[in-house]
């Protein structure tokens, strides 16, 4: 052995690295602007992603995680039974545990339908039955108050009917807004009255909305006793009813529902639980992250091309330095260290500037909308790691160019 | 490994006895390959003893340059052999040469090669990044270097805030900073004035009666004149004549 063979250790190769780096701010912040776009947009599109979903999540799980629907299926199980629903359904259904509101509604079809004639116009509808409703006019739905309660209504006039216009079949009638504006009832200090199947039904009040079955805002809804006495029991199958449960408690009330209300024909009631929030979740976040992840892949792309074109610049530029460290012992390896460890180290500088960026970027989003920002932490640990190896790679090639520069011909330079 | 931290000391070498030269070249030639093959240094016969003060001129395309890369270990001879402190360096691979070149050889060149971001310091002491020298010992030698060749004061300074002839003492505190054997000048004032020349010449004076082995390659016929020997170089061949007295 000529000579003990030259070496450089872990801290003296970072140190290099740092000192080229540190000494040229300028040329570095350049440098690695690609990598901090390419992360930090990484960060932003999982971040706004996250939130996003969050969002869409919490505004599915508060409408439909609470929400049980039961049918009737009686037709299609006994062609001779009749309506599945008993009387007293809203009683039976409120022994269950975790049930807010739930009440029976179905649409009828009056003959003739609804019109706001004044009292005294000619009574005699000439739409048969069965006519098209929409075409007709609004739509009637029998509801039973607490049916009416479970579509988390917001009323804009008036008020709702309740157990005692149920009790008395009263011919009362809560318009949806939608329903009232195309009747040309715009108030009820006059007292308006609506004719339905020719009979006259007081406006108790207009719906300004609902959260549930939005459809009822095009619709006249009549207390349920009212309905059947006018007009019969519902047809088969027509019937459904309309649960709002506390949170978390869907599931379990969908499951006794039929037993509860048809002891003794549980299978001729369907209850329809609400999807399950985590499978929702996983198709909403899978929906979007995909797309996403490919852009801000291709930002990270051209942040790592971006690197290597300037790494590769300053390895021909400095060429000399190359050759002196040469001179004075250094071996390939050594410069190709240094080299990569310049662009690593500057990946991953960039990597945790622009996560930090991009955290700063979806707060500032999520607190302009009143949005909740959701970031998940695995994202802000993977960050700086992506820009790291973002350099690392991007460095490659230029730290195997710098290894094999000539130290004679760059020394002549 | 950790026994070598340092190069052997010019005059009284550690370790087994490298003998009376510093630089032996035994018909050493270079040929590049071409097409068509141009010889830039035909087969050289020079041996270089320790203590010595040996200038090399010749006008540009000569083969100076052939000669500064092979004597450094910068190219391989393509003919002959060339020991260096008495160690065949033919056959040695890479790893070995950057060891010798590290250890053994300390460059100063005419453009100086400073690190225009570092301090002066950090200069001087990059000589000894790959030699394994921890980080407290190389800033101490790097110090005692710059003091040496009187920049004691300027330590801190960038190339960038240096006179030429401080930049050339900063190259030569840099060269001497490792211990060398053998001290290889090239075109060493060819970048300053007649004055920073004198007083890097100077230094390479006392260098060189201190018993350090220093050899400079030139075109100046009156930097040649400093050395104790002269070989000049012509169309790739070594010329020597007796000095008149």
């Amino acid at each position: 052995m000529a000579a003990a063979a030259t070496r450089m250790s872990v801290r003296d190769v970072l140190g290099e690295a740092l000192a080229g780096l540190v000494r040229r701010p300028g040329r570095a912040v350049l440098t690695g602007l690609g990598t901090v776009l390419g992360v930090g947009g990484f960060v932003v599109v999982l971040g706004l992603t996250a939130t996003l979903s969050a969002r869409i999540d919490g505004r599915f799980s508060m409408l439909t995680a609470t929400e049980v629907t039961v049918e009737d299926v009686a037709a299609q199980r006994d062609p001779y039974a009749p309506p599945a629903f008993p009387a007293d359904a809203e009683r039976r259904i409120r022994v269950l545990a975790g049930v807010e509101h739930a009440g029976v509604h179905w649409q009828v079809r009056p003959s003739p339908p609804v019109g706001s004639d004044p009292v005294g116009s000619d009574p005699v509808g000439s739409d048969p039955v069965g006519s098209d409703p929409a075409a007709a006019g609004p739509a009637v739905v029998a509801a039973s108050p607490e049916a009416v309660l479970a579509m988390v209504p917001r009323l804009q006039q008036g008020r709702l009917y309740d157990d005692f216009a149920e009790r008395t079949r009263q011919r009362v009638v809560v318009l949806g807004g939608g329903a009232a504006a195309r009747l040309g009832v715009t108030t009820l200090s006059t007292r308006p009255a609506v004719r339905i199947g020719g009979e006259m039904f007081a406006v108790a009040g207009i719906l300004g909305d609902v959260a549930r079955q939005p459809e009822n805002l095009l619709a006249a809804l009549v207390p349920r006793a009212t309905a059947a006495e006018l007009w019969g029991p519902p047809g088969a199958g027509a019937a459904r009813m309309l649960i709002s449960t506390e949170t978390g408690a869907a599931r379990q009330v969908a499951a006794l529902a039929p037993v509860a209300l048809r002891p003794d024909r549980p299978e001729f009631l369907r209850a329809v639980p609400p999807a399950d929030p985590r499978r929702l979740r996983a198709g909403v976040g899978a929906d979007l992250g995909v797309l996403f992840l490919l852009l801000a892949g291709v930002c990270l792309l051209v942040g790592a091309a971006g690197i290597a074109n300037t790494t590769l610049v300053a390895v021909l530029e400095r060429a000399p330095e190359i050759g002196l460290r040469r001179a004075v012992g250094a071996r390939g390896r050594h410069i190709a260290a240094q080299f990569l460890a310049e662009s690593a180290l500057l990946g991953g500088l960039g990597g945790l500037l622009g996560m930090s960026l991009g955290v700063l970027a979806v707060t500032g989003v999520a607190v302009a909308r009143g949005w909740t920002p959701v970031l998940s932490p695995a994202v802000l640990a993977v960050a700086p790691v992506v820009g790291l190896v973002t350099g690392l790679l991007a460095g490659a090639y230029p730290a195997h160019r710098a290894a094999r520069v000539e130290p004679a011909a760059a020394l002549r330079r | 490994m950790n026994r070598w931290r340092r190069g052997p000391a010019p005059a009284a070498a550690t370790g087994p006895d490298p003998g009376p030269f510093v630089m032996e070249f035994r018909g050493v030639g270079f040929t590049y390959p071409g097409p068509p093959p141009v010889t830039a240094l035909g087969a050289c016969e020079l041996t270089v003893r320790r203590g010595e003060f040996l200038t090399v001129v010749g006008p540009s395309g000569s083969g100076k340059s052939t000669f500064l890369n092979l004597a450094g270990l910068l190219d391989v001879p393509t003919r002959g052999r060339y020991l260096l402190d008495g160690i065949d360096t033919g056959g040695l691979r890479e790893r070995e040469r950057a060891a010798l070149r590290g250890r053994r050889i300390g460059f100063v060149f005419q453009s100086f090669h400073l690190l225009p971001h570092r301090s002066a310091l950090e200069n001087v002491g990059l000589a000894l990044l790959y030699t394994g020298v921890p980080p407290a010992e190389r800033r101490d030698r790097a110090r005692a270097a710059l003091e040496r060749v009187g920049l004691g004061h300027r330590l801190h300074a960038p190339p960038g805030q240096l006179s030429g002839g401080e930049r050339q003492r900063v190259a030569v505190a840099r060269a001497l900073v490792g211990r060398p054997s053998l001290l290889l000048c090239d075109e060493p004032t060819g970048n300053l004035d007649s004055a920073s020349a004198a007083a890097v010449l100077s230094l390479l004076d006392g260098l060189h009666r201190a018993g350090m082995t220093v050899v400079v390659i030139t075109h100046d016929p009156e930097v040649a004149a400093r050395g104790g020997r002269t070989v000049t170089i012509r169309d790739g061949r070594l010329y020597e004549r007796a000095r008149p007295a």
